[in-house]
């Protein structure tokens, strides 16, 4: 059984689903990698920033 | 420039929902079929990854539609395709979430369904021309 962490967890969903965005949402190879590159930096940046606010809250 | 317009007279040969059809069934296919090999082999690595890692988290294959969740997961699961179906005829994937990772392998799977959606239209706007 494959047992992640949470963060594990968080950039391989980001990295898959970053790869299928930005090849289905833009037309030229330049621009799917830039929209990528902006979707997976966006998917784990979200999950930090709410981590941290989460962890601040509970405290 | 001639070598594209004979490219793009071979795939609009054809059943024009083909594409779709075969993107929905197998990920990637689509893509393979209109011979866009780098993107289809891409958006297969990830759809496959994806789906396999969940059922390497003993995600939970949605069966049945209790309630309005069981629906909205069997609809994604559904988007899988033969990935589906042959999981389910294989007994692959957890009948019920015990362990938090395979909360995370049922959504896994669903998002990879959904995925591969989305590569499926993505194939059938490449072939009615809709995306270049």
């Amino acid at each position: 059984m494959f047992r992640p962490s949470h963060f594990a967890a968080v950039v391989l969903f980001a990295l898959f689903a970053s790869v299928v965005f930005g090849i289905t949402q833009r037309e030229t190879p330049r621009r799917m990698v830039r929209y990528g590159i902006y979707c997976f930096v966006l998917f784990v940046g979200s999950a930090v920033v709410l981590s941290w606010l989460m962890f601040l809250i509970a405290r | 420039m001639a070598t594209p317009t004979i490219k793009n007279a071979a795939a609009e040969q054809g059943f024009e929902y083909l594409p779709l059809i075969a993107g929905w069934l197998v990920p990637g296919a689509g893509h393979f079929l209109l011979r866009k090999w780098g993107r289809g082999a891409l958006l297969a690595a990830s759809i496959l990854g994806m789906f396999t890692l969940g059922i390497a988290m003993q995600g939970k294959l949605y069966a049945g539609a209790h309630d309005i969740l069981d629906i909205l997961g069997l609809a994604g699961d559904l988007g899988n395709g033969l990935l589906y179906l042959l999981s389910r005829v294989a007994g692959l994937g957890a009948d019920q979430v015990q362990v938090t990772t395979a909360d995370y392998g049922t959504r896994f799977i669903v998002v990879a369904g959904l995925l591969n959606v989305i590569a499926a239209v993505d194939a059938h706007n490449l072939r009615t021309g809709r995306k270049s």
